[in-house]
C-alpha cells in the first residue's frame, strides 16, 4: 500500500476518481488565499535578503499545498512542531504574517526576542513550537508532547514536520519507534521535497518510498501527492482523527518539490538540472488548486488579481513597519537562559552595557543589528 | 533525625514529589518494573502506575527527546540515564533543544526536565561506567548542573530541581549510593540550587570539591587538622550557577586553594574556579592554586586507583599549599 500515491486533483484541476474531502467553499478560498500569500511572501523575502535587508531566508515555494493542507487538518489545541520551512502551516493556524516579518528582522517585536536566525520561529499562542536548525531533533519532542497529552487525557494531537533528509537521522528512528511502542497521538508529516541541500532523495535511503518506513515501527504509512491540497488534507485529516481517537501515530510522506534553493545560501544550479525544476513547475500546487476553484466557479481572474494585490500591499506594510522597529532590549541577551537571571549573567549584562556606553562615543557606533551575511 | 543512604534519600524524594505533583513522571531504561539498575526508582511504578513510571525503549536520545516534549506540554519529566557514560546519544537533544528552548523561544517554551544520572568512578566500571562529564554541561548555557554529596542534600537538591522551572543535569555519585548513610530531615527539606555548603571551617587552606570527592576531602581535612593545618572545606553542590560568594569569602580568609574533582583536569570545573580566583582574588592568594583531578585519559579499568584523586593525593596538595 505504501508505494501507492493518494491523488485527488489532476493537473487541470479536475477531480481524479477518489473521493474529494468535504471542505466548505469559503474555507477552500481561504486556503488558496493563504497559499497565495505564502508564495508572494517567499518571493518578497528572497528579495529582501538579496538586498541585504534581512540576513537569511528559507523559502518553501512548491510546498504550499503540503503545508497548508496538513496544518488545516489540525485543531487549535493541536501542537505543530515545524522544522524551519513551514510558513504555510503557521499561516493556516492563524499566526499573523506580521509576527513572522518581525522574526526575520529579529527586532523588538519578535516573539522570539531576536534570538534566532530567520525562519526559526514559534508561537505558543498558536501551539506552533519554536523551531531549531538541527535536522530531525523536533521529532522525538513531538512524540513526547503527544505522549504528555495522552497521559493528561487531553484530546490533543501533535503534528511534526520534517523533510526527506531527516528520515536518515537517529531522531527520526527513535521518534517513530517511541510513538509506535506507546501509540502516541502523533502525525509524522514528511515533506519529501526530493533534495536535502544538494543530496537527492535516493542518497537518503534505499527504500522505494519513505512512507514504507512506518511498517518497521508497527503503524501506518501513507504516501500522498504533496502538491495536491485536497489529497494532503484528506490524508492528514484521517491521520489526525485516528490519532485523536486513540488509534496511534501515522507517517505521511507528501511527495513534493523544493522549487528554490535550500536557503538563500544555496545555489541549486550546481547540483540539479533546470529540466527537473521546470517539470515540477508544471505541477505547481497553486495552479492546480486555482484551476479546481475556477472549475467550481469559486475563483475568477478578478479574485486572483485582487488576492495578489492584497497580498503584495499587506506585505509591504508589514515590512515597512518591522524594518523601522528597533532591536530587542539589551537585557534580553541574558534573560530566558534560566527562569531567573543568575549572578554571572547579571554581571555579563553589565559588561555589555558598559561596552555599549563606550561605543556611544562619536565615531564608534552601537552594535545593534546583525552585521555581515550568512554564510 | 532519621537516617538514610544517599540512594534511599533519592528514592524517598522521588516518591514524595510524585505524590505531591501529578505532573511528575519518571522515564528511562529499566526504571519501572525493576526500579532502575541501582534501584533509585524502586517502588514508584507500583505506587504511581505504568503511565507515570515508564520503561522506555533503549535509546537515550528518545528518552531525553520525549522528556523535553513532555515538559513543553506541561509535565515535569524526570528521565534517568542509566549511567552518565551513556548520555552522549542524547547530547544533541540536551545541547540543541533542552538547554536552548526557553531562550530561543523568547521565554514562550520553558523545558523543566530533570535529567538524573549516576556518575563517577571507583566502582570498577571501566570506561563506560565511571565518567564525570559535568564540565560539558556547565559549558552548555541553559542547564543547571547539580551534584549532591550527602543523603540530606540529595533530598534537598532533588526537591529543588523537580520544583524548579529550569532544565537540570542532576548527577548522582553512584559510589556513595549505598556506602554513605546520613541524617535526612523528615518532611519538607529544600536545598536551594546555587548555594555551596561550608562543611568545615578553617583558616589555612580552602579545599573545594563536590560529589563523591567530598569523602576524600573530609578525610584529608581531618588529617590535615591533626597536623595543624586548618582546612575550610566547601561542597559546591551546584556547578551551574555556582556560588562564587562563598568561594570568594573563603579564599579571602585563607589565601590558599586546593580544588578537587575526579573529572579530567584539563578544562575541568576546577579550571573555571581557578580562573575566577585568578581574575578576582589574586591579591589575596598566598600560594599557587592547586588542582587534584583525574587524568586526561579515558577512564582506566585496572589502574583506576591511580586515576582517581584519593586521600593521600588531596592531603599532599593541602600540605604543600599550606607550606608554600
Amino acid at each position: 500500500m505504501t508505494a501507492d500515491l493518494l491523488q485527488i486533483l489532476r493537473a487541470d484541476g479536475s477531480i481524479d476518481g477518489a473521493d474529494a474531502p468535504v471542505i466548505d467553499s469559503g474555507e477552500l478560498q481561504r486556503l488558496y488565499r493563504v497559499m497565495v500569500l505564502q508564495r508572494a511572501f517567499d518571493k518578497r523575502a528572497l528579495n529582501l535578503q538579496r538586498q541585504g535587508r534581512i540576513g537569511f531566508y528559507v523559502s518553501a515555494m512548491g510546498q504550499e499545498a503540503a503545508q497548508v493542507g496538513s496544518a488545516y487538518a489540525t485543531r487549535e489545541e493541536d501542537w505543530i512542531f515545524p522544522a524551519y520551512r513551514e510558513l504555510g502551516a503557521a499561516l493556516v493556524r492563524g499566526v499573523p504574517l506580521q509576527w513572522i516579518v518581525a522574526q526575520l528582522y529579529g527586532n523588538e517585536n519578535d516573539r522570539g526576542a531576536g534570538r534566532q536566525m530567520p525562519n526559526h520561529y514559534g508561537f505558543r499562542s498558536h501551539n506552533v513550537v519554536t523551531a531549531s536548525s538541527p535536522v530531525g531533533t523536533q521529532i522525538p519532542l513531538a512524540v513526547g508532547a503527544a505522549w504528555a497529552a495522552k497521559i493528561r487525557g487531553d484530546p490533543v494531537v501533535t503534528m511534526v514536520y520534517f523533510g526527506d533528509g531527516a528520515t536518515s537521522t537517529g531522531e527520526f528512528h527513535v521518534g517513530m519507534n517511541f510513538a509506535g511502542v506507546f501509540r502516541t497521538p502523533t502525525v509524522f508529516f514528511c515533506q519529501n521535497n526530493q533534495w536535502a541541500i544538494s543530496v537527492p532523495r535516493e542518497r537518503q535511503t534505499a527504500c522505494e518510498t519513505l512512507a514504507m518506513k512506518a511498517d518497521a515501527y508497527g503503524f501506518e504509512g501513507v504516501r500522498v501527492d504533496g502538491n495536491d491540497l485536497l489529497a494532503v488534507y484528506k490524508a492528514a485529516q484521517s491521520a489526525v482523527d485516528k490519532a485523536r481517537e486513540g488509534g496511534g501515530p501515522t507517517l505521511i510522506e507528501a511527495v513534493t518539490y523544493r522549487m528554490g534553493g535550500h536557503s538563500t545560501a544555496d545555489d541549486p544550479r550546481r547540483y540539479r538540472e533546470d529540466r527537473e525544476v521546470s517539470e515540477w513547475g508544471e505541477r505547481d500546487p497553486l495552479v492546480r488548486l486555482r484551476r479546481y476553484l475556477e472549475g467550481r466557479e469559486l475563483w475568477s481572474e478578478g479574485d486572483e488579481a485582487q488576492a495578489q494585490d492584497e497580498a503584495a500591499r499587506s506585505i509591504e506594510g508589514m515590512i515597512q513597519e518591522e524594518e523601522e522597529a528597533g532591536p530587542p532590549a539589551i537585557e534580553t541577551i541574558v534573560s530566558d537562559v534560566f527562569a531567573q537571571v543568575p549572578w554571572h549573567l547579571r554581571e555579563q549584562l553589565e559588561e555589555v552595557r558598559r561596552r555599549q556606553e563606550k561605543r556611544r562615543a562619536p565615531g564608534v557606533g552601537l552594535i545593534e543589528k546583525p552585521e555581515g551575511s550568512f554564510p | 533525625m532519621p537516617t538514610a543512604t544517599l540512594l534511599q534519600a533519592l528514592n524517598q524524594t522521588l516518591h514524595a514529589e510524585m505524590e505531591r505533583d501529578d505532573r511528575v513522571v519518571v522515564l528511562g531504561e529499566d526504571v519501572g518494573k525493576v526500579g532502575g539498575v541501582f534501584r533509585v526508582t524502586e517502588g514508584l511504578q507500583d505506587k504511581f502506575g505504568e503511565e507515570r513510571v515508564i520503561d522506555t525503549p533503549l535509546a537515550e536520545n528518545g528518552i531525553i527527546g520525549a522528556a523535553i516534549g513532555m515538559a513543553l506540554y506541561g509535565l515535569r519529566p524526570i528521565p534517568e540515564i542509566q549511567f552518565v557514560d551513556f548520555i552522549y546519544p542524547a547530547f544533541d537533544q540536551i545541547v540543541s533543544e533542552l538547554a536552548k528552548f526557553r531562550y530561543r523561544s523568547g521565554g514562550q517554551y520553558p523545558a523543566p526536565v530533570v535529567v538524573r544520572s549516576p556518575y563517577g568512578g571507583g566502582i570498577k566500571g571501566g570506561h563506560y561506567h565511571s565518567q564525570s562529564p559535568e564540565a560539558l554541561f556547565v559549558h552548555t548555557a541553559g542547564l543547571q548542573v547539580v551534584i549532591p554529596s550527602t543523603p540530606a542534600d540529595a533530598k534537598g537538591l532533588l526537591t529543588s530541581a523537580i520544583r524548579g522551572e529550569d532544565p537540570v543535569i542532576f548527577l548522582e555519585p553512584k559510589r556513595l549510593y549505598r556506602t554513605l548513610k546520613g541524617e535526612v530531615p523528615a518532611g519538607e527539606h529544600v536545598v536551594p540550587i546555587g548555594r555551596a555548603r561550608v562543611v568545615a571551617e578553617g583558616d589555612d587552606v580552602t579545599l573545594i570539591a563536590y560529589g563523591a570527592m567530598m569523602q576524600e576531602c573530609l578525610d584529608a581535612a581531618e588529617r590535615a587538622g591533626k597536623e595543624g593545618v586548618g582546612v575550610e572545606l566547601l561542597d559546591l553542590r551546584t556547578l551551574m550557577p555556582f556560588d562564587w560568594e562563598t568561594i570568594l569569602a573563603s579564599v579571602t580568609k585563607t589565601g590558599r586553594v586546593v580544588i578537587v574533582h575526579e573529572a579530567p583536569r584539563t578544562c575541568g570545573f576546577g579550571a573555571e574556579i581557578a580562573a575566577m580566583i585568578a581574575e578576582r582574588a589574586i591579591l589575596h592568594l598566598e600560594a599557587p592554586i592547586r588542582r587534584v583531578a583525574g587524568l586526561d585519559t579515558p577512564f582506566p579499568y585496572t589502574l583506576e586507583k591511580l586515576y582517581m584523586p584519593d586521600v593521600p593525593r588531596v592531603l599532599e596538595a593541602v600540605r604543600e599549599t599550606a607550606a608554600f
